[in-house]
């Protein structure tokens, strides 16, 4: 008799959504989760621990959300050549701890669009990409992205966005507070023919599922909510408590999943508690969500599930252009949510865009949306500020903080077989497990969107009022190759698992389930064909709760479109 | 206070501090923000308990709400490790050189201000940023910290007074007043 239904590995919004839609369908289910509980009381009535504060040191100096990459380093490499590894360290960290990628999020939620769904079908293939259809579309998808976001409780303005696809129905909640930089930045966006719209937001903007609204604090990406403003992935893992059948057990670090001898059916989970005492917890059901880093690192440390041979490979980030302007007046940046209006122009593909990819080879492009962000901390400015008097007198001005304002293209990376996420060979963490490497450079789709988009992006920051500006990339580049210096900072990580139909060319199918391990489930962004323009969660919980229903015997969702 | 560096120790930091962020106008400078108290609690973190290391939450006290930043949180067995390797260095013991050997913060100060000289704070300011300059180990840990006190949260024993923040118009930390949405998207 195992212990459970299923175990899920991971608490994140991709294991919360899970663990939420399997207990309310009356299963039992307990969670890993490696790094230490910070988000909520695991005892009635479930609320805040007080833990989270406006605190720059705690939140960026210090890695109290983990994984400290001292503990747990990961290194980085741009192909063999560079060697086993370029250096090791902090690479494309997400917080470690009960809540995931969701407990310091910023919580931007949009829904990805149709052509999505059907890139390769649509747009067509690239050389050196491995562009494929997903296996759901968006028809089928939009019940669950509703879903997703009466969970998680998203503020928006449907209707404000013209390339959005149809909608079942309104957000649940209103926007929040435009920032005052976004106000400058979106009505220049409008005059130069782009259009901006209020970034869809699992923020509370008015009481919601018995949290209150947000006050606007500043203290909002990189940093979790003091006041439970936040809903991802506090709602899920609260609805999952409260049917007494879920139990969160943090500080256990899963070791390996455990199958039977033929390797098709997985009985449970071994995993290390604390003091590194080993536990092993049986279920009917595995589900993984520790996010396309740690689940491909957990399944080659398992050796399951990769007759395909491409567990870890694919890895995608998204490639990120950042424009920064600087005013000639104050933006107060450190009030309001960190960013509030996105737009969506730089990934339509219009004959501008096909006439500039062809110089370059490329059929087309696609970049993403574009953040309307400020506002760093003030240790954060004082660091990228040069010691001495130049020091002071910046700091005096605050051109890096108070007057900046900032785009942030979160830009579709191409899955490429060669990228991917494998086990260090000599590298080890502190529970002695091999620590994870990415293999990663950009393909020349990247630079080429970038390159064409960042002058539009520093037209309308000018247009803004901007008396200066810089562009960057994440990662930065050394002419079309990565850096050797630095690896992406994206947290948008995805693809490492690939879901098809095909389990030689897939490692998950439609349902998300291992081809090869028959009750063994995924429900994180590893399974993500390609990475879109769109930042990922909103994604993550949807198909969750479509496999997850799936799994539990649920009857699909449907919807209808209304006018 | 507890601490790690000795007096002379500790006026040598406060006068490379001030070469690091110096004063000017009505920005005191890094020593007069109390950054040579921020790093000296940082190298004697687990001389108290809870180490100064993550303060408490969720409040300061500054914005309204009960104050709890003071009072420091207690680490996980993973952190201590984590922690007390950074400040320490991992000192040849095994759990701490799974990865190789650690060189601590406390060693890179100790042997970074001796290389500075005995008579650093009384050569002229050139002189002490030339030598800085030529501690490069040093400096470059240092100017981290140096930033982290001077504009941190002042529970950490930096930003005194709040002048780190006041000089450079941040407010600090916000909850649980925060923002209205009119002071959000309004000019003023």
């Amino acid at each position: 008799m195992p212990e459970c239904d299923a175990v899920i590995v991971g608490t994140g919004p991709a294991g919360a959504t899970a663990a939420d839609v399997l207990t309310s369908a009356g299963w039992s289910v307990v969670m890993l989760e490696k790094g230490r509980n910070h988000l909520l009381a695991l005892d009635p009535p479930y609320g805040p621990l007080g833990h989270v504060s406006n605190d720059e040191i705690k939140f960026f100096q210090r890695y109290f959300l983990g994984p400290d990459p001292f503990l747990e380093p990961r290194t980085y490499r741009r192909d063999e050549a560079d060697g086993d590894r370029l250096f090791a360290g902090e690479v494309n960290n997400l917080p470690s701890t009960v809540g995931g990628g969701g407990f310091h999020a910023d919580g931007k939620l949009p829904r990805l669009r149709a052509v999505d769904f059907r890139a390769r079908s649509e747009l067509g293939p690239i050389d050196d990409a491995d562009i494929v259809d997903w296996p759901v579309d968006y028809d089928e998808m939009e019940p669950y992205y509703a879903e997703a976001e009466r969970l998680v409780g998203v503020a928006g303005l449907a209707g404000a966005n013209p390339f959005a696809e149809w909608r079942s129905g309104p957000y649940p909640m209103p926007p929040g507070a435009d920032m005052f930089g976004a106000v400058l930045t979106t009505q220049a966006a409008e005059r130069l023919g782009y259009n901006p719209y209020p970034a869809p937001t699992g923020v509370n903007s008015i009481p919601y599922d018995g949290r209150p609204a947000c006050n606007n604090c500043g203290f909002c990406g990189h940093y979790g909510c003091p006041i439970d403003a936040k809903g991802d992935p506090v709602a899920p893992l609260r609805n999952a408590l409260r049917t007494g059948r879920c139990e969160i057990r943090p500080e256990s670090i899963a070791e390996r999943i455990l199958v039977d001898g033929a390797g098709r059916t997985a009985r449970g989970v071994r995993y290390l508690d604390i003091d590194g005492n080993a536990h092993e917890v049986s279920a009917r059901v595995v589900v993984v969500a520790g996010g396309a880093w740690e689940t491909p690192r957990l399944l080659l440390r398992s050796e399951i599930a990769n007759s395909s041979g491409l567990v870890g490979r694919h890895l995608m980030y998204h490639f990120q252009t950042f424009l920064v302007g600087s005013f000639p007046f104050r933006l107060h940046g450190h009030r309001g949510r960190s960013v509030t209006h996105l737009h969506d122009d730089h990934m339509i593909v219009d004959d501008d865009v096909r006439s500039f990819a062809r110089d370059y080879g490329l059929p087309y492009f696609r970049s993403g949306i574009v953040e309307h962000g400020g506002g760093s901390g003030p240790i954060m400015e004082a660091m990228f500020t040069p010691p001495g008097v130049r020091h002071t007198r910046e700091m005096l001005d605050s051109k890096m903080r108070d007057r900046m304002w900032a785009f942030t293209i979160q830009g579709e990376d191409l899955p490429q077989v060669t990228n991917r996420i494998d086990l260090d060979p000599n590298v080890r963490d502190v529970h002695g497990f091999p620590a994870g490497r990415a293999t990663y450079d950009v393909h020349r789709h990247e630079v080429v969107a970038s390159r064409y988009y960042a002058p539009k992006l520093d037209a309308i920051m000018r247009e803004a009022g901007a008396e200066w500006t810089f562009a960057a990339t994440s990662p930065p580049l050394e002419g079309d190759r990565a850096s050797t210096r630095a690896a992406s900072r994206s947290r948008h990580i995805m693809g490492t698992c690939r879901m098809g139909d095909d389990p030689r060319t897939s490692v998950f199918d439609g349902w998300q389930r291992a081809h090869d391990v028959e009750n063994l489930v995924c429900t994180d962004s590893s399974v993500f064909p390609t990475s879109t323009g769109y930042g990922p969660t909103l994604t993550i919980v949807a198909l969750a709760i479509r496999a997850c229903r799936e799994l539990a015997g649920l009857p699909p969702l449907r919807s209808t479109r209304i006018a | 206070m507890s601490g790690f560096l000795t007096a002379a120790e500790r006026a040598v930091v406060a006068a490379a501090v001030d070469i690091l962020i110096p004063p000017l106008d009505e920005h005191p400078g890094g020593s007069a923000l109390g950054v040579a108290d921020y790093i000296d609690n940082l190298l004697g973190a687990f001389t108290v308990e809870p180490p100064f290391i993550f303060a408490g939450g969720p409040f300061s006290g500054r914005r309204g709400g009960e104050a709890s930043f003071a009072e420091f949180m207690p680490l996980s067995p993973h952190e201590e490790i984590a922690w007390r390797t950074r400040i320490e260095g991992s000192l040849g013991r095994p759990e701490r050189e799974f990865n190789g050997p650690v060189r601590g913060w406390q060693q890179i100060y100790r042997e970074g201000i001796a290389a500075l000289g005995a008579d650093f704070t009384e050569v002229p300011a050139d002189e002490q940023a030339a030598r800085l300059r030529a501690a490069r180990e040093l400096r470059t840990v240092m100017y981290v910290h140096a930033c982290e006190g001077a504009y941190g949260a002042p529970e950490y024993g930096g930003n005194r007074d709040l002048l780190g923040w006041h000089v450079i118009g941040f407010p600090g930390d916000s909850q649980p007043r925060g923002y209205t949405d009119e002071e959000v998207s309004g000019r003023a």
